[in-house]
């Protein structure tokens, strides 16, 4: 174990200042209760610039994985915390101000929001740094138990509880079921390291078809996993938790979930391996690709089509999210290829790029919600919501209007826009893999997904802004944080767009199976499962 | 140089948003009339019979882990569209000095936009780059229409927007195979590219079957804009919902894309596929030119008329193309310039009506050269040039483009003129026919609303006559044209007469571009058993079309 630690740091540097900003929370001192942001965004920066760092695993199969994933996670972590600054205290505030509440000082501020941010960043980075299923297990959960508080907080609203429940009970139900599959994979191969699940897989494929409970397991892990990259059929809760939360927490869930999520079914998968015994193919075995063959053409089909019919952006972003991760999918579908070095061939490092392209742009459009407040029936402040909220958006707040314009461009993947340059390699790592069809419904998916995208930005750069939706115009929030993350979102999809970050992302994709394959030639292991503590 | 063809729309454009409601135009005006300079300063230093190969050539690194470039050059072809783009880029912002009065900067903003990404297709080496420009186009038509369009713009716009990004991403996964394809090769492994030759080499390898199916993908891109016959739907929404300047460089510029990519991308990436699907498509051209020639017939919205025209006479267009002999591609190309010249005017001519009457409408307005001799004078010459009056430019392309079909036949006879295709006689007769369609429109359209008894809106000339468009400042046009609108027109007249009698320089220049591709499917057809037609006594292309170069 302590051999792990030099790979950890930035999990304990984040983990550290989360314990301090739980403290620094508590503090009855308002002033010092304000320093859990910058203590978190320091947090942040330090544990990318420590991320970077990371030795390589070399006994994985994906050896720079976790340097990219973590150093991934910080950065766009930052952008995130610069959203969700002051989320929980929002209502509060407003109240303050309005006369409606008194002020009290120990109220406000709420430091416990931003250390369960950084235990879910912190889970996010051990997800792409896991060689264990245990490890890997523990990760996931850190990642999405304290989004589930986050929700049920991020407002003082009823919705918000509601989201809160129903997230966690249907992320309970996710995580039943991939421990499940953790289980049967543990006992179809002895173990629960990577490596020697790799091994023992291979070994089996020797003798012949893949152990039936491996691959039951391996099935139920990804259906499981699925719940949290928001995939069908698991991909109930995804717009109900969305609408409910705030906007800056439904940013969160839309990036950080979604990327643990990848990088376990990527550790998973890597462990199964590319590849048929039998072909000179590169293809994950029988039944596994075709349950993720499915998924990804359901989750496509399914959150695109459900997005054209949604009137709330939020739906429309959630169930667009949906429709992302099924992008995604099909990169693991197509695999690493035969190329060791290609970029082209990768699917494997055209998900990791994804990552960061969708990471990056999501960010806008969900910060301009952030940004616009309305206040409901009741008088009580909310973000706005209704896609009429944001008509006329460019000629009033050309500002926030040109951030929702691009990255709803951008999240289209409009030429020459980073969106763009994100679906290129899953492109060409699906033509590569041979896999036309899916390569076609995820053309056609890219079509359906122009309608509603097309919709978001007519209605903000062409419409007439003197027609508010209902109630009170909508307002732009008193959070610069929240327009400089918007700023810099769409500053990051132009600033990738011509300065290409894909070396990062290709070195990180490299599938290299040589070292499990000369492994399991050598004579076997013992098969009879031996727990290891 | 290329890059400033591309840059300098795309920087005035930067620059438009921070220009006075009032300058705006004249800005809008130098960020076009300088790619014209540059355009006229191309012409001036080379030869464009023989164009520089390389000199002009430029290239960078832009994503290099998916092997794509920036990567810009120009030949005979690229140059003719360029000059057609940039000339109707002022004539489009001078165009608009009256008709725009709400939102001048995102309009000049956005036509500049979109003369950018027009010129990029143009001079695009890079296939990615290529569909960049392509794409890009999309937005800023999509915010010139359904925001300066008429009253059922948004619907219109929408459909044109999906109905392209659509096509176009298929088209994507086209061009994706084939790279893939050139990568795989032996030698290439590895090796992502784009660039349009190496690709062309590489495609020729293809088996049919592959080649048939990559031909069908980057046809549902290019064929949505050209547009062919069933895919053309979108067309006449977008074109008589958009301004005048948008419904003009819709039919002289945007059009065209759809055919270009099929001359340089999708026949060279699939010339068999192209051969074996050659009757077909030239089917469904014959289709486009005589149902569609009918359905014009039929209008009263007169923009819409020209709107369906446009797909009529692209059919002329595709079916030279498809013919694939010397005559025919000459034909096809000349099409592209001329359609662009001739319809381009006529849009502008209705929109000059639509300012002064606000309908379109044959019921309500009528015998105009009563009162707008001028105008009623463009109109007829600008239709006469549409219909292919002998004489004026249309007469040139379409006679090529149907003799091209004609001698194109392999089955009919083994006469002097025929040269190998799968076309023949019958497709010329028919599309013949089209061209009578064509005239009667045409005519019907002249007469009725040039001349006869002088029919006008009610209520048209009072002040404050019910149409809500008083704020538009149509009180102060006169009744005819006026010297801005006449400096418009005259260009494109004196092209039009002038590649109506001598079309010899445009052949020559676009003369490299005809032979390589024709060259390119003789060679295919040499190796396609079933499609050589060697026995036939096979004419150079050259002796087979020249003498009826010249009107």
């Amino acid at each position: 174990m302590i051999e792990k630690i030099h790979a950890l740091w930035p999990e304990i540097t984040l983990f550290a200042a989360a314990c301090v900003v739980m403290v620094v929370g508590l503090s009855r001192n308002v002033q010092v209760r304000r320093l859990c942001v910058p203590v978190c965004f320091i947090a942040l920066v330090a544990a990318g610039v420590l991320a970077w760092f990371t030795t390589p695993m070399s006994a994985a199969a994906m050896a720079h994985l976790p340097q990219y994933g973590k150093t991934l996670a910080a950065f766009v972590g930052a952008l995130l915390l610069l959203l969700l600054v002051g989320t929980p205290d929002r209502e509060y505030e407003d109240d303050v101000a309005r006369g409606r509440a008194a002020f009290e000082p120990i109220r406000g501020t709420r430091g416990e929001f931003y250390a369960f941010y950084l235990f879910s960043i912190t889970g996010l980075m051990l997800c792409a740094g896991a060689d264990d299923l245990i490890w890997l297990f523990l990760a996931l959960e850190l990642t999405s138990l304290p989004t589930y508080i986050m929700v049920a907080i991020s407002t003082g609203r009823n919705r918000s509880m509601e989201a809160g429940v129903k997230y966690f009970f249907l992320g309970a139900l996710g995580a039943a079921t991939f421990l499940f599959g953790f289980a049967l994979i543990y006992g179809a191969t002895g173990s629960t390291k990577y490596t020697a699940i790799a091994e023992a897989l291979q070994a089996q494929y020797q003798a012949g078809p893949l152990n039936a409970i491996a691959v039951a397991g391996v099935v139920l892990a990804v259906l499981g996993i699925g719940f949290k990259i928001a995939a069908v059929p698991m991909h109930f809760y995804t717009a109900d938790v969305y609408q409910g939360a705030s906007a800056p927490v439904s940013a969160m869930l839309a990036f950080v979930p979604k990327a643990a999520g990848f990088f376990a079914l990527l550790g998973l998968l890597s462990c199964v391996g590319w590849f048929r015994a039998t072909e000179p193919n590169t293809s994950l075995p029988e039944p596994i690709h075709e349950v993720l063959w499915f998924m990804a053409v359901l989750t496509m089909t399914v959150g695109n089509v459900l997005a054209v019919m949604q009137n709330s952006v939020k739906r429309i972003l959630a169930y667009s999210s949906i429709a992302h991760s099924g992008y995604m999918l099909v990169g693991l579908i197509a695999g690493p290829g035969l190329q060791k070095d290609s970029f082209t061939h990768n699917g494997l490092a055209a998900v990791l790029f994804y990552l960061l392209v969708y990471g990056v742009s999501n960010i806008g459009a969900f910060a301009v919600l952030a940004c616009l407040e309305r206040r409901g029936r009741d008088g009580q402040m909310e973000e706005a919501d209704d896609i009429a909220d944001l008509r006329g958006l460019c000629s009033r707040r050309p500002l926030l209007g040109w951030i929702m314009v691009i990255s709803s461009l951008g999240l289209l993947g409009l030429p020459p826009l980073l969106g763009f340059w994100g679906k290129m390699p899953l492109f060409t790592a699906g033509v590569s893999s041979g896999d036309y069809l899916l390569v076609v419904i995820l053309g056609l998916n890219s079509a359906i997904a122009a309608f509603y995208y097309l919709r978001l930005v007519g209605v903000t750069l062409l419409e007439a802004p003197d027609a508010p939706g209902r109630g009170v115009p909508v307002q732009p929030g008193p959070f610069p944080t929240r327009v400089l993350a918007g700023v810099a979102s769409v500053a990051g999809i132009i600033m990738l767009s011509f300065i290409p970050l894909t070396n990062q992302a290709q070195r990180a994709g490299i599938y290299n199976r040589d070292p499990i394959i000369k492994r399991s030639a050598e004579p076997a292991q013992p098969a009879v499962p031996k727990p290891e503590v | 140089m290329l890059l400033a063809l591309i840059l300098i729309p795309l920087i005035t454009a930067a620059l438009v948003p921070l220009a006075s409601r009032r300058h705006v135009r004249w800005v809008a005006l130098l960020g076009t009339l300088a790619p014209v300079g540059l355009v006229i300063t191309l012409l001036a230093q080379y030869d464009w019979t023989n164009p520089p190969s390389q000199t002009l050539a430029m290239s960078a690194d832009w994503y290099p882990d998916l092997g794509v470039n920036l990567r810009l050059n120009i030949d005979g072809l690229s140059f003719a569209l360029v000059a057609l783009t940039a000339l109707l880029g002022p004539i489009c912002v001078i165009g608009s000095f009256t008709a725009i009065k709400e939102r001048v900067r995102t309009y000049y903003g956005w036509l500049l936009v979109l003369q950018a990404a027009m010129t990029g297709v143009f001079l695009a080496r890079d296939a990615i780059l290529f569909y960049v420009f392509f794409e890009f186009t999309l937005v800023p038509m999509y915010v010139l229409i359904s925001l300066f369009g008429s009253t059922n713009r948004k619907a219109a716009a929408t459909k044109f927007f999906l109905y392209t990004f659509t096509g176009s991403i298929i088209a994507l996964a086209g061009i994706v195979y084939v790279a893939w394809w050139n990568a795989t090769q032996p030698g290439g492994f590895g090796a992502w590219t784009f660039e349009f030759n190496s690709l062309i080499a590489a495609s020729q390898k293809m088996p049919l079957e592959t080649q048939q199916w990559v031909f069908l993908a980057l046809l549902c891109g290019f064929a949505v804009k050209v547009p062919l016959f069933p895919l053309h739907t979108w067309l006449p929404l977008a074109h008589t919902e958009a301004p005048t300047a948008g419904s003009v460089i819709l039919a002289g510029v945007l059009l065209k894309l759809g055919t270009y990519a099929i001359l340089v991308i999708a026949i060279p990436f699939a010339p068999q596929a192209a051969i074996t699907f050659a009757p077909l498509i030239a089917t469904l051209s014959l289709i486009g030119i005589v149902a569609i020639g009918l359905v014009c017939w039929v209008q009263t919205d007169v923009k819409k008329l020209v709107a369906y025209s446009s797909v009529s006479h692209l059919g002329f267009c595709m079916l030279g193309m498809f013919a694939f002999n010397h005559a025919g591609l000459q034909g096809s190309i000349l099409y592209m310039i001329n359609h662009g010249l001739s319809t381009g005017a006529l849009f502008l001519m209705i929109g000059m009506m639509y300012e002064r009457y606000h309908t379109r409408s044959m019921h309500e307005v009528g015998g105009l050269a009563a009162k707008m001799p001028i105008w009623a004078t463009f109109m007829v010459f600008f239709s006469m040039s549409s219909v292919g009056l002998p004489g004026l430019n249309g007469f040139i392309s379409e006679f090529l483009c149907v003799m091209g079909a004609f001698t194109a036949g392999d089955n009919w006879s083994a006469g002097r003129a025929a040269t190998a295709g799968s076309l023949g006689p019958t497709y010329a007769v028919i599309a013949g026919t089209g061209m009578i369609i064509a005239a009667i429109y045409i005519l019907y359209l002249v007469g009725k609303v040039c001349f006869g008894p002088l029919r006008e809106p009610a209520g048209h000339g009072h002040h404050g006559h019910g149409h809500g468009h008083d704020a538009h400042g149509d009180d102060h046009l006169p009744a005819d044209l006026t010297a801005r609108e006449i400096g418009i027109l005259v260009p494109l007249a004196v092209l039009c007469v002038a590649l109506g009698f001598y079309p010899k320089p445009l052949m020559q220049v676009v003369e490299p571009t005809v032979r390589d591709t024709a060259r390119l499917i003789q060679d295919t057809r040499a190796k396609m058993p079933e499609y050589d037609l060697s026995p036939m006594p096979r004419v150079t292309p050259k002796a087979a079309s020249a003498p009826e170069a010249r009107p």
